[in-house]
């Protein structure tokens, strides 16, 4: 439990405040349009419809407003690195920043489709009301702004009924033709962004967020209509609708009761969003520049199994263990920026990425560096790169342990070739000084062909870890979880207790394949 | 742009927008709003539409993720044959749904939704795609004493020739030495293994 804390609790804390910031505003603005006095009439013509479309709406305007914030990593960057006085907790939050941003990405579905619903059911009834397909009193306050000098309190002023009359408003008005545009965007962006598409076609996703845009300024604009109606100041001052809501068809005729005035709200989402999207233009022309900061390649390496490694120098690079960059190649794409984990150590004089070639973006790289191509190629022809970063948390905490456990999959051994690169220069440096006596690397993989270069690294290592006579510094162990066909018969030999020796049996029976050319795992077991 | 598979964008589209249908429809359905019946029509297009797009197609390079429990539904898909398999018929299909539920306010957003699944289709069919079902891996256990011999009832490393007992025993050839140097087998050993 203590551990869970350790490690969740500061997250879990963000997450309750959010939530609750969620909760206060949509009952808040709840209560003030249903409670409100200023909305009495509104809500007489409207029924709860009002509240349950302006609670969420209310809810809406903070999560566009924090939505974009999780998203400026280079202020992001900045925050972390001066927050190097406060706790790596505080970092580490930080690096959960797509976690967080994800999170109210649905909120804002969640929000947009109740106040969606709740509108639906405000312009049918206002437009019932017009055409006299309702009760008698919202009739009366529908017609309130029909004669000259009155303010209306019902929108709609066409006399259209439904269905056509509530597509009219939808597409006349600026909160229908808005709120229909945002939210097909909205629908747009939340399709391709599923694991899927980002992971397999990250084009899809990457270009159609993009609508993000016409989604901000749509949304600030949403309001500017003013069609959501309360009693004016005054006009309460001398129009108690407490007081006079019973006396409706003397409206003008009694001196207590003169017919009230509406007027409508100001759009107040502006005023939220204006100050995240401003830092997200301020995040953008930032990677702007820094995309424009001269980039040189010095070496372009191809390894086996469709790997290469772009080996660059960039003026002013400073890099810690373990993070990574976004690269941008102008000759494969312009708008495309992809992130790569830093290969190389900080004490190194270049900074290097290990990329594989999997798919348009990293294919197109691989031409443009002449890697198809068997003859040496000139400096001069190397595509010119752009670098944004570098991001990430820094593994250096690795360095303030005396014995380290590094668990890599897959992919994710990357920021391992950093690290142990790292640790290798440090211990050539001054042995003594560093605090790290002992690391355990253990790499979990389908199989190595992805990654010889790395296992290369490994092995470079260990061979001078035993000229310097300390072979026991680094233990690596290697997990293949794929096979190669060509293994036809691998034996499996166990010496345990009885319990494992069942398992084992099954899973290599399980795991073989019939026929003579298939794998076969041959179980032993040592008997006592 | 060469690889991307629109048909997996087109599938997560179109079934966000059976869903959107299918709330919209509730919405005008249960408010009995004017002409709630095409509210009735756009809930019953959009379980249509959600029931044809849940199960997600196999993709042509790499392995692809299934839905929980689509598989009954793959099932009742591969019958159809090819008015599943064919991405222009989807996509006209998509359309005509679409187009009664443009005819209310509350349902006019899944029209759009689904026109713009429906576009996404017509591209996937024009770049030859095709919905091929997720087949299930199939899964042979081969019987015990198959193709798989009994495991070496003496598998190394062995005692010493004196504690032995039973003489003349198959062994399964050791995958390397014994421990502390090569030894003669007093027993000849010969593989038997598959």
């Amino acid at each position: 439990m203590g551990n869970w804390v350790e490690n969740e609790g500061l997250s879990i804390f963000v997450i309750f405040v959010w939530l609750g910031l969620n909760v206060f505003l949509f009952v808040w603005y709840y209560w003030v349009y249903a409670f409100g006095k200023k909305y009495y009439y509104t809500t007489k013509l409207l029924g709860a419809a009002l509240p349950l479309a302006r609670a969420p709406a209310a809810c809406l305007n903070f999560n566009c407003l924090l939505i974009l914030l999780p998203v400026c990593r280079n202020l992001l960057s900045f925050l972390r690195g001066s927050s190097a006085c406060c706790s790596t907790r505080i970092r580490r939050q930080l690096d959960r920043n797509l976690t967080f941003h994800k999170m109210v990405a649905w909120m804002i579905a969640l929000h947009s489709a109740i106040h969606t619903i709740a509108h639906l059911f405000n312009v049918e009834w206002c437009v019932n009301a017009r055409v006299n397909n309702s009760d008698s009193y919202s009739i009366a306050l529908s017609e309130i702004g029909d004669k000259k000098n009155e303010t209306y309190l019902n929108f709609v002023r066409e006399r259209i009924k439904n269905p056509e009359g509530g597509l009219l408003v939808a597409v006349t008005r600026l909160a229908g033709v808005t709120g229909i545009i945002i939210t097909l965007c909205l629908i747009l962006i939340i399709t391709s962004s599923t694991k899927i598409i980002r992971r397999s076609y990250f084009e899809v996703f990457w270009y159609t967020h993009h609508l993000f845009v016409i989604f901000f300024i749509g949304l600030a604009i949403h309001g500017a209509e003013r069609i959501v109606r309360g009693q004016t100041e005054e006009s309460l001052k001398k129009h108690d609708p407490v007081m006079c809501e019973q006396h409706i068809s003397d409206w003008g005729k009694i001196k207590d009761c003169p017919v009230p005035e509406f007027s409508g709200n100001p759009p107040m989402t502006w005023k939220w969003i204006v100050g995240p999207m401003f830092l997200y233009l301020c995040e953008r022309l930032v990677r702007f520049w820094r995309s424009q900061q001269k980039v040189v390649i010095t070496k372009v390496v191809t390894h086996p199994f469709k790997t290469i490694e772009l080996q660059m120098k960039k003026k002013g690079f400073k890099m810690e263990v373990g993070q990574y960059i976004f690269v941008k190649c102008p000759t494969v794409s312009k708008l495309e920026w992809h992130p790569f984990t830093l290969t190389s150590a900080p004490e190194e004089d270049f900074f290097s990425i290990h990329i594989r070639i999997v798919g348009d973006w990293t294919e197109g790289l691989f031409n443009a560096c002449g890697c198809d191509k068997q003859e040496f190629q000139d400096a001069w022809k190397l595509p010119k790169i752009a670098v944004d970063g570098p991001f990430g948390t820094a593994s250096e905490d690795v360095f303030s342990y005396e014995v380290v456990m590094l668990v890599g999959a897959g992919i994710g051994v990357t920021p391992f070739a950093s690290i142990l690169k790292s640790v290798w220069y440090k211990y050539c440096d001054n042995a003594t000084n560093l605090r790290l006596k002992k690391i355990y690397f253990y790499w979990l993989c389908r199989d190595t062909h992805a990654f010889e270069w790395f296992a290369d690294l490994l092995q470079l290592l260990e061979t001078q870890m035993q000229e310097r006579n300390n072979a026991g510094f680094l233990s690596y162990n290697i997990y293949l979880t794929g096979w190669d066909e060509s293994q036809t018969r691998i034996g499996v030999f166990l010496c345990g207790p009885e319990a494992l020796a069942e398992t084992l049996s099954k899973q290599s029976i399980s795991n073989s394949e019939s026929g003579p050319r298939g794998v076969h795992f041959i179980f032993n077991k040592e008997n006592f | 742009m060469g690889q991307i598979e629109w048909a997996m964008w087109a599938n997560e589209q179109a079934l966000a927008s059976g869903l959107i249908l299918v709330a919209g429809g509730i919405v005008a359905t249960a408010g009995r709003f004017t002409q709630w019946y095409f509210g009735t029509y756009a809930i019953a297009a959009g379980v249509l539409v959600c029931l044809l797009e849940y199960p997600r197609g196999s993709r042509a390079k790499g392995s692809t993720l299934e839905r929980c429990g689509q598989r009954y539904l793959t099932a009742v898909l591969k019958l159809l044959g090819p008015l599943s398999r064919n991405y222009y018929f989807r996509a006209a299909l998509h359309l005509a749904l679409s187009v009664p539920a443009g005819f209310l306010l509350a349902t006019i957003l899944g029209t759009v939704c689904l026109v713009i699944a429906s576009i996404i289709y017509l591209l996937a069919a024009v770049r030859g795609e095709q919905w091929t079902p997720i087949e299930p891996r199939p899964k042979e256990r081969p019987q015990v004493g198959g193709t798989i011999k009994q495991p070496p009832s003496n598998p190394p490393p062995r005692p010493p020739v004196e504690a032995r007992k039973k003489p003349g025993e198959e062994d399964a050839t050791p995958a390397g030495g014994p421990p502390g140097g090569p030894r003669v087998n007093p027993i000849p050993v010969t593989d038997e293994v598959v």
